[in-house]
């Protein structure tokens, strides 16, 4: 076992955890505010990549389509999310937390079939922008800029986070509604239109990632399944509701998964729910949360 | 909003626990027609109506079992197909790996099933409403990697095709069951057998044991101090709701000629999640029918068009913002209503 | 006999409760009162296992039950009614107290026989002793806050204890209600031979029934004794300024 193999798969592990971060970021943020789990992220994040598949068809082949594209997607899937939010999801509040969490289920089902009809089943890519085309070589691996480019602006995203929320007026609102909604509404402050802006900040964040996954992942019908629960687990770790925690358990998450597979194959899928079992039981609010 | 109110949620002077009023006319044995009903549909159906009913009958006990955790102790579990899966490998593994006959592998499916609810449950009830939630999907996919890997025993993704149909021929000796295929046999030794296991939780429901379940759910604080070691008593319907879904995982396996992994991933929690609520979770039979009515509907919806989830999707929404009693729950009303009409 | 000794519980850096002491004799009648803050809740709590004490002990009968869980502390004979009404919205007021009695017999692990058709006789005089008669069939969340309370102090009494804790039985209620709850009170507490502690906003309740008083104040307790002492007492008077004692002099 090689340094630059083990250097490989940490590599490896970064990149699925910078994914991870952006996608799991957007449920954090939701989970913190308003106190649900929305299982349509993941739907949103598939809308994601679909979205930039169909931007980079319409727009001219010029340099930057594939930003534009992923900028108009991650638009989109914001005004989907804050029109979700307006219409259903707010005559919901007050209800049992169950019905909330069955609406954002009945929202996979709904928007898992409307992507099977708009764009078919068959499995559709998007090519690397040109401008990150290339590789490099680091430490004796090959690595690609693409996944570089991953790694470096998963980071940059938690910091905006971050100083969006300690450092803006609008921020500390969100602060506020995660330690006490009611005292927030008692205030004055709008917490309706917080609601909304926080769920459309998160169905962007989610449909961002989509869109940016695509030069490395093929969109395929299923993948907003299959990364709800990868997004689950890692806010479970890292805590739900807290930033740093959702990026530190991206991480963790990452490089888990990475080297789990080298004690032996099967590990890994074991593993990580394992993990997201252990830390329930000895730690619910997760390594960087707040008791409920 | 608790769940409790939030799963009957109908007029405030309705609260359904099926236990206290009657919700369909006096005098009428409706269980045993609707036994009876079902029993006669090998002759008088298709085949393909044997397959249907097979499918009701067993989801109906899965959905059941959950209402046990849902409906009546306020427990919402998101994993509940980890004992459904349990149930079905183990009885699965005994009766094709080691050719272990259905009289022992059928309560050895129940009691591993239990067994593996009473080791997660011990975690899960000691946390609060979300964390329970979650953790029980966690052990649900642990179940589900374990039994996606584990090729020697589980057989990995190819899962343990093939499973074979219990010794039936004694059933010939019953006048006018020497003709029946093995499939209609085993219809109805399962419709028999979740009969009686309905009938059990039925049981279980009304007794005192669950009089006390029912005060949990409605508020385990004061449940506490009236002398309850809530948590003992959570963990108690934890494994009894599991070792029935490991009963309906059994004859599922063989019902569906074999065992798979895909049986025991998260989608089938939500499924029966749903089925249970369509149906209607504050009234014993409301899993059944919602049971019966999911079925029905997706075998009638995949016949015209793939788009089965957005069906479901669809259905979900119309119940949670008109119909959060389900339909037994809408049933009731209209049926209530209707006697006050009458009684007018 | 109900003997709490040097209790003290914190919380962050907020002493709620400190070195409280206090006896309560079998069958008193006894009221910790105090403005709102003082830690009369807090007080409960730590009583009846809701939270542990940082310091100091709880004996019943001489038994230490200091922070057992509230399961086993019901079960040595400690009832409690709650200041926020605490019962089972959707079972009907019957079900309510025969639970509660399925309970005290013992009959929890019971799988098999049929709830409804036990302990009906005792549910029902019960019923009737706290004044619901009539109402069995009503579904619990539906009464009114009243007849709430009164269903409170049944489950309360369902479980036969020997010390009754109330937390502001008559809270909320109108002049008419407070003075039947106070009836009620005496004379079931006369009935069942209880020991009984509450709290108390409503000077006038205090001073009627109560034959022991403890005043608390910030955690601490500043008075203790018969009534007429501690109304006497210029502490009390002092911290109770505008607070209701002069009405009741």
């Amino acid at each position: 076992m090689s340094p630059s193999f083990l250097f490989s798969q940490f590599m490896g592990g970064l990149t699925t955890a910078m994914f991870l971060f952006l996608i799991a970021s957007g449920l954090s943020l939701v989970f913190g505010v308003m106190r649900v789990i929305n299982f349509a992220h993941g739907s949103f994040y598939m809308f994601g990549a679909y979205l930039a598949w169909q931007a980079v068809q319409w727009l001219h082949p010029t340099g930057g389509r594939f930003w534009l594209a992923a900028l108009l997607a991650a638009i989109g899937v914001g005004l989907l999310g804050a029109l979700t939010e307006r219409i259903f999801f707010r005559s919901l509040y007050g209800r049992e937390e169950l019905y909330q969490l069955l609406f954002t289920y009945a929202l996979v089902l709904i928007l898992g079939d409307a992507a099977k009809f708009l764009w078919g089943t068959d499995q559709l890519s998007v090519s690397t922008p040109p401008a990150l085309a290339g590789s490099v070589q680091v430490f004796g691996t090959t690595q690609p800029l693409y996944t570089l480019f991953i790694i470096c602006i998963g980071p940059m995203i938690a910091f905006a986070l971050w100083l969006a929320l300690n450092r803006t007026g609008a921020g500390r609102m969100v602060r506020a509604a995660q330690m006490d909604r009611e005292m927030l509404d008692a205030l004055g402050a709008n917490v309706a239109t917080l609601y909304t802006a926080m769920f459309a900040l998160s169905a962007f964040l989610a449909g961002l990632s989509g869109a940016l996954v695509t030069p490395i992942q093929s969109i395929v019908p299923g993948m907003d399944v299959l990364i709800i629960v990868q997004a689950f687990i890692v806010v479970v770790i890292g805590g739900m509701g807290s930033l740093w925690g959702t990026f530190w358990g991206s991480v963790i998450y990452g490089q888990v998964l990475s080297f789990g597979i080298l004690i032996f194959p099967g590990f890994s899928l074991f593993s990580v729910f394992a993990l997201m079992a252990v830390i329930l039981i000895v730690r619910p609010w997760g390594l960087f949360g707040r008791p409920l | 909003m608790t769940i409790a109110e939030a799963i009957t949620n109908i007029l405030p002077q309705r609260a359904a626990t099926a236990l206290r009023h009657r919700s369909v006319p006096e005098g009428i044995p409706w269980t045993l027609i609707v036994f009876i009903a079902m029993a006669t549909i090998p002759w008088v159906g298709s085949r393909y109506d044997t397959f249907l009913a097979s499918q009701i009958v067993i989801d109906a006990l899965f959905a059941v079992s959950l209402n046990l955790l849902l409906g009546t102790t306020g427990l919402v579990s998101f994993g509940h197909v980890a004992y459904f899966g349990v149930g079905a490998y183990v009885c699965g593994i005994l009766m094709k790996t080691y050719g272990v006959p259905f009289s022992l592998a059928f309560p050895a499916a129940g009691l591993g099933a239990a067994l593996f609810a009473l080791i997660s449950g011990f975690f899960c009830v000691r946390l609060i409403k979300l964390y329970f939630a979650m953790l029980t999907l966690a052990f649900s996919q642990i179940v589900w990697a374990i039994a996606y890997k584990w090729n020697d025993v589980t057989g990995g993704d190819q899962g343990l095709p093939e499973i074979p149909y219990p010794n039936l021929d004694w059933m010939s000796a019953v006048p006018g069951f020497a003709d029946l295929s093995i499939g209609a046999r085993f219809y109805l030794l399962t419709l028999v057998l979740v009969a009686v296991s309905l009938a059990v939780v039925h049981r279980i429901i009304r007794s005192p044991f669950g009089r006390v379940l029912t005060t949990i759910r409605d508020n385990p604080e004061r449940a506490a101090f009236l002398g309850i070691n809530v948590r003992l008593y959570q963990l108690a319907a934890f494994v009894i709701a599991g070792g029935f879904a490991g009963f309906a995982g059994a004859l599922y396996g063989i019902f569906s000629r074999g065992v798979f992994a895909d049986y025991v991933f998260w989608s089938k929690s939500a499924e029966v999640l749903i089925m249970t609520i369509l149906g209607g979770a504050g009234y014993f039979w409301g899993p059944p029918v919602g049971a019966a009515v999911l079925v029905w509907l997706n075998q009638l919806v995949t016949d015209y068009t793939q788009y089965w989830s957005f069906v479901l999707g669809a259905i979900l929404l119309v119940l949670l913002f008109g119909f959060p009693g389900g339909i037994v729950g809408g049933l009731d009303l209209l049926w209530q209503r209707l006697k006050r009409l009458r009684n007018a | 006999m109900l003997e709490i000794s040097a209790l003290s519980k914190s919380f962050g850096g907020f002493r709620a409760v400190s070195n409280v002491s206090l006896t309560v004799d079998t069958k008193q009648i006894a009221a910790v009162i105090g403005p709102n803050g003082a830690g009369k809740s807090t007080l409960f709590n730590l009583i009846t296992g809701h939270l542990r004490p940082d310091d100091g002990a709880v004996r019943l009968d001489g038994r230490d039950i200091t922070g057992a869980p509230p399961y086993r502390i019901c079960r040595m004979g400690i009832g409690r009614s709650f200041q926020r009404t605490n019962i089972f919205p959707q079972l009907t007021v019957f079900e309510n107290l025969q639970a509660a009695f399925l309970v005290h017999y013992g009959r929890g692990p019971d799988f098999w026989s049929r709830a409804d058709a036990l302990y009906r006789d005792e549910t029902s005089a019960l019923l009737s002793s706290i004044g619901l008669g009539g109402q069995e069939r009503t579904i619990s969340g539906t009464l009114s806050y009243g007849n709430q309370k009164q269903l409170e102090l049944g489950l309360a009494l369902a479980s036969e204890p020997a010390v009754l804790l109330l937390d502001e039985p008559t809270a909320g209620m109108s002049a008419t209600e407070t003075h039947e709850t106070i009836r009620l009170l005496e004379r079931i507490a006369a009935e069942r031979e209880l020991t009984l502690l509450f709290t108390e906003h409503d000077m006038d309740v205090v001073f009627s029934i109560a034959q022991k008083i403890a005043v608390l104040h910030q955690g601490r307790i500043i008075a203790e004794g018969q009534p007429a002492e501690v109304r006497a007492d210029p502490e009390v008077r002092r911290v109770y300024l505008g607070h209701g004692l002069t009405h009741a002099q």
